[in-house]
């Protein structure tokens, strides 16, 4: 197996403004990673101690690393806040298995805020 | 309703004059299914496969509710008008404003403070004189919701905020009809349609089962705040227009979603939804056992029991009013001492909080811009030995800038081991100096020196409502947007 996996990640309607300013991401991740999702650069899974890298890992991930506002305007409780919708190849991620999902090289992850303005 | 727009426009109605001069309209219509002209009327629409006759008589004698007469709204009715709907609902409680005509193009510089209701139906009468229109100016509510839509067979969400939203949702799932949503913002667009007939009993999911947790308050901006393209509300306005049509024609019956980005390749993104949720409040297994049991008991049916402003977080704020509360005495400054210090020659440390592309569009002369970000991110860079005035559009955000300098100040005071030596920086307000009385002329010696030594800090304050508050009590000459 692939130490890494490389997924593009883009963030709309209005998301991307907390991801300065930028809309595309590519971004390579560890292939397993801790059952926790430690993100820091330098855990070491140990053996039978991790899992895929999964939509949860890639939500902290983001949190960690490339946020640069306030989590909660991104992540609540291990999960997107209330009002985001995440796509796992422009599918509905409830059809994907949400935070499970376990992401494949060449992924394309979205992150939607709803927008309410008319 | 038709009777009363026939009359009003009968005069000015080359069309219909032609009409009546044929004469005979009975037996175009035993003979036809549509009045003669709208053959070469609606020629053009009836000619598509999968549309043909019959779709321009579904058309005819079908009765859409359109819920906001706005930027998405405007093309909506536009287009729905155009092509013959038979029966239109018009809902907006909001009267015209010259910030929306750059987007809300059936209303024009002769209909500004006309409720939007009725600046819409003028518009769409001039299109089509004899169409059916209801229009209401009346908010819609919780308790008056499903006596105003029960009417319609199509329900299109073009409104500008949350509760609203969710309340439509469950307006649809209660009347069994369709929902075509569409939202837009800034750069951003998105179309879903929600409640869709998917087969015999079977219909996509609703708003709710979408999105069962309304966002916080404070992640959701308007068009005022963040701004919107007009031809962003267009494009999905449009869309909406042809949702609808597809559906009342019965070319495709299919629940989806798209979203749009002007600035996107492709800007286009069509999304694969869930099924509806069985637990969903409004269109699970519950809710829709609950209305079955009303209607077999002929009882009216209801919505699901949900104070949709306390569930969506409480009413939005109105950031205008909320701009000129006054914070603690001596903290907050009003436009007109401001004027006073800076006529007097003093120096001021006047830090705008505002992005870089507002503070662009207008800013007083001596002010520098320091986006609030910028200034949350290091406080202590920004303070100044003149006093210090924190400024934004309308007097909010530069309180949270004010909030966080005066809290620098009092942790430099700590860190320099000044603290009880003098009074706290953050005390020592223009009130300590003697503030000058309203009228007066101001007596600030001593707070702006220059070359005031490490640790002389003049004091935070930040303006009461804003740059708008100065245009209004200042300089009315001063840009408000």
């Amino acid at each position: 197996m692939e130490s890494t996996i490389s997924i593009k990640v883009e963030f709309s309607g209005g998301l991307e403004l907390l991801f300065d300013n930028k809309r595309s991401h590519e971004l390579a991740l560890p292939a397993v990673v801790p059952l926790n999702n430690d993100t820091k650069k330098d855990v070491v899974v140990a053996e039978g101690q991790g899992k895929p890298a999964d939509v949860a890992y890639l939500i902290a991930y983001l949190r960690d690393h490339l946020l640069q506002e306030r989590a909660e305007l991104f992540e609540e409780g291990g999960t997107v806040r209330p009002g985001i919708l995440v796509l796992v190849n422009d599918t509905d991620w409830e059809l994907e298995g949400e935070g499970e999902y376990a992401l494949r090289d060449g992924d394309e992850i979205v992150f939607i805020s709803t927008l309410h303005g008319g | 309703m038709d009777t009363e727009s026939l009359q009003a426009h009968d005069n000015v109605h080359p069309l219909r004059q032609e009409e009546e001069s044929k004469g005979d309209r009975e037996k175009d219509s035993e003979t036809y299914p549509l009045p003669l002209e709208d053959y070469k009327r609606y020629g053009r629409q009836m000619i598509l496969d999968g549309f043909g006759l019959q779709g321009q008589v579904n058309l005819s004698h079908a009765s859409i509710a359109v819920v906001g007469a706005g930027g998405l709204g405007c093309p909506v009715l536009q287009y729905l008008a155009a092509a013959g709907v038979g029966k239109l609902g018009i809902f907006d409680a909001d009267t015209v404003d010259i910030s929306n005509l750059q987007r809300q193009i059936l209303h024009s510089e002769v209909t500004l403070g006309m409720p939007k209701a009725l600046s819409a139906k003028e518009a769409l009468l001039r299109i089509n004189s004899r169409l059916n229109i209801e229009a209401v100016t009346e908010a819609i509510t919780a308790p008056n919701a499903l006596s105003l839509l029960r009417a319609y067979s199509l329900i299109l969400d073009c409104t500008d905020n949350v509760p609203t939203r969710y309340l439509l949702s469950d307006v649809a799932v209660t009347l069994g009809v369709p929902l075509v949503s569409g939202a837009a913002q800034r750069l951003d667009g998105q179309l879903c349609v929600y409640n869709m007939v998917q087969g015999e009993g079977v219909r996509g999911p609703c708003y709710r089962c979408i999105f069962p947790t309304p966002p916080n308050p404070t992640t959701v901006g308007s068009c005022e705040e963040l701004g919107v393209l007009g031809g962003v509300t267009g494009v999905i306005g449009s869309l909406q227009a042809v949702e609808a049509v597809k559906i009342l024609t019965g070319m495709d019956q299919r629940p989806t979603m798209t979203i749009y980005n002007a600035l996107s390749f492709p800007p286009f993104r069509s999304i694969r939804l869930r099924p509806r949720r069985e637990a969903c409040i409004a269109c699970g297994k519950d809710a829709t056992e609950r209305r079955a049991r009303e209607r077999a008991e002929g009882l009216e049916v209801t919505l699901p029991a949900v104070d949709y402003v306390q569930f969506c977080g409480g009413p939005t704020p109105d950031w205008e009013r909320e701009g000129q509360v006054s914070g603690q005495e001596g903290e907050r400054m009003r436009a007109g001492d401001l004027k006073q210090l800076l006529d007097n020659g003093e120096q001021v440390n006047i830090i705008d909080v505002r992005n870089p592309t507002e503070f662009s569009i207008v800013h007083l002369p001596s002010s520098r811009n320091v986006p609030l970000k910028t200034l949350l991110a290091s406080p202590s860079s920004y303070l100044s030995a003149h006093p210090t005035v924190v400024t934004c559009r309308l007097g909010n955000d530069s309180k949270i800038g004010a909030d966080a300098l005066r809290k620098a100040l009092v942790e430099e005071r700590v860190t320099d081991g000044l603290a009880g030596e003098e009074p706290k920086a953050a005390e020592r307000t223009l009130e300590g100096k003697g503030r000058p009385a309203e009228g007066s002329g101001a007596d600030v010696e001593g707070i702006g020196q220059a070359g005031a030594p490490l640790g002389e800090r003049g004091p935070v304050m930040d303006l009461v409502g804003g740059l708008r508050a100065w245009s209004f009590q200042v300089d009315s000459t001063f840009p408000q947007y």
